[in-house]
């Protein structure tokens, strides 16, 4: 798969360089001054800033409605695939707009699990897992099978669908599913993987794996992903962004926000006062 | 509380459910009593013969209806490579695209369409092709046949897209897949089973149309003769027999409508037994 995308990590620009914290780590995604809403409605996202480091897990918290998703979405345009909805702003990745580039370009680049698993029904796991090379005109074999087993181990999910991959993805349990979809966004080779709240219809048993694999998984891309639960994104993430009614309220590394959060509204979320 | 009210009340019940069922059962018994009568009149005169021989010259006895048979699969057969793909495509266009006034227009069209009597239609291919060519032919009674499929293919078929979740179509696209290939290759597929169904109970259903070939394949005692020949086809060839003044004829009529019959049973039992959503298919 090849992406006419240069994702070299961009030169830091000095004034993002302020959060002490980060400055040794490259930034794979720059979101400045975002703003995105849908047909007719009130603005959602009113101007968000923030930097995802490479090779990093970050999550996104915040209470339900302010915004979580609609920010994700917009990362690799998925936001725009709904009819009448708007995005505006920048959002830098290697250097270019996001919001400017082809977007079935830009998710090779930035790939994307859902909250509901989503396998294809009418395909094989291992369909699955190949159908963003199948579909974009790969067809030889080895390459695929490679693809697919790779992919799978990534998604730690290999040993327990080996057997078995020409059986439908359907079949799988919600756990599996998920890591399925996991392993056909990894197929890509995207360079960030986004996942909205992939583990909110998961036993805790099933959503421990997902947990574990993101923790490998980051030695090679970037990961962001939306949680509404806060162990998790202790559990998982080395920076967090806190969200509140479509604004960042605070963003830095996680476990210091979880400790001394800067912001009241951090505070008072993170210990549970409201949300 | 009132006895009396409450007896009248079960009384009232009582016969509501017992008119309904009677109506229930004239609806499905009349279905019964068709195919029944049909068979005890055209079992008689069925045999291999009559399936394998071509019809004999006007006046003697015997003869078959196999260039009936042979006409109307050919018909029946290229309307359906006309109409499927047109219909299909018509209806990913209305359930991917259609949102504008176009989109409204051709679904208001369809739903018409649906609606004007078949031997309209059959005037209609008569004028486009017919008149024209100076000629009756198979291929314009299947234009015609096509005609009559391509908005019930259509509506079906945009009816099955719309029950492709929107999920399927998210993984696809955050995939990187161009929406046309996304479209075609996954969300058509996932609604393969339900549109492979309609365009077959189309099919058999157009399979009995008679009043559109009158004019169009018009109708052949002879082989079948190549596809711009008038051609003999099953419904017309019984509504020929029958209103003819022989009683041999009447006979064979009655034999070439179980034909039919069953060919029509087969196709929607066939495809109704696909519809039945098998593991994992979300209909
Ligand atoms: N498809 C949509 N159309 C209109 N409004 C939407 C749509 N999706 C989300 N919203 C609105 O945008 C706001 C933020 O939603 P979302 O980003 O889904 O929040 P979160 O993921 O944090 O729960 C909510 O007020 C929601 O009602
Ligand atoms: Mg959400």
């Amino acid at each position: 798969m090849t992406t006419t995308m240069d994702m070299r990590p961009m030169p830091l620009p000095a004034e993002t360089t302020a959060s002490k914290d980060a400055a040794e780590a490259k930034i794979a995604m720059s979101v400045r001054n975002l703003k995105a809403g849908y047909a007719g409605g009130a603005p959602v996202l009113k101007g968000v800033n923030l930097e995802i480091r490479e090779k990093t897990v970050t999550a996104i918290i915040g209470p339900s409605g302010c915004g979580k998703s609609t920010l994700i979405r917009c990362l690799n345009r998925m936001h725009e695939a709904i009819p009448g909805a708007t995005a505006d702003g920048e959002i830098l990745i290697g250097g270019r707009n996001a919001l400017e580039l082809d977007p079935v370009v830009l998710r090779r680049a930035v790939g994307m699990v859902f909250q509901r698993p989503n396998p294809f029904p009418t395909m094989s796991i291992a369909q699955n897992v190949a159908a963003g090379l199948t579909l974009n005109g790969v067809h030889d074999r080895a390459i695929l099978a490679e693809a697919v087993e790779k992919s799978l181990r990534r998604a730690a999910l290999w040993d327990e669908v080996k057997d078995k991959l020409d059986a439908p993805g359907v079949g799988l349990s919600g756990g599996q599913q998920q890591r399925l979809c996991i392993a056909r966004a990894l197929a890509v080779e995207p360079a960030i993987l986004l996942l909205d709240e992939p583990c909110s219809a998961l036993d805790p048993i099933a959503t421990g794996r997902i947990e574990e694999l993101l923790i490998q998984i980051k030695e090679q891309l970037t990961v962001v992903i939306v949680t509404h639960n806060m162990q998790q994104a202790a559990r998982v993430s080395e920076y967090t962004v806190f969200m509140l009614m479509g604004e960042m309220v605070e963003y830095g590394l996680t476990r210091k926000m979880f400790t001394q959060p800067v912001d009241k509204r951090t505070e008072d979320y993170i210990t549970g006062r409201f949300g | 509380m009132n006895e009396a009210l409450y007896a009248r009340r079960k009384r009232l019940n009582a016969l509501m459910f017992a008119l309904t069922a009677v109506c229930a059962a004239v609806a499905s018994g009349t279905l019964l009593a068709i195919l029944g009568y049909i068979a005890w009149k055209g079992a008689s005169s069925l045999s291999w013969d009559f399936l394998l021989h071509l019809p004999k010259p006007v006046g003697e006895k015997g003869g078959g209806i196999a260039n009936s048979i042979v006409g109307s699969a050919k018909v029946v057969g290229l309307a359906g490579v006309m109409g499927v793909p047109v219909g299909v495509l018509a209806g990913v266009y209305l359930a991917e695209y259609g949102r504008g006034k176009f989109a409204f227009a051709v679904r208001y069209a369809a739903d018409v369409m649906n609606g004007v009597p078949s031997i309209v239609v059959g005037l209609f291919a008569y004028a486009l092709i017919v008149h024209p060519m100076k000629k009756f032919s198979a291929l314009s009674g299947a234009v015609a046949l096509a005609f009559i499929m391509i908005p019930i293919v259509l509506r079906n078929t945009e009816e099955f897209l719309r029950l492709v979740p929107g999920t399927i179509r998210e993984a696809a696209l955050a995939l990187g897949v161009p929406r046309w290939k996304v479209t075609l290759m996954v969300i058509l597929p996932t609604a393969g089973r339900g549109i492979l169904t309609g365009a077959l109970l189309a099919l058999a259903r157009v399979a009995g149309e008679t009043a559109p070939l009158i004019f169009t394949a018009f109708g052949n005692r002879f082989a079948d003769n190549g596809w711009l020949n008038p051609i003999a086809t099953l419904p017309h060839t019984i509504y020929t027999y029958a209103i003819s003044p022989y009683e041999d004829w009447h006979n064979q009529a009655w034999a070439a409508a179980l034909i039919l019959m069953a060919f029509v049973l087969l196709v929607n039992v066939t495809a109704r037994v696909w519809l039945r959503p098998s593991s994992g298919t979300s209909h």
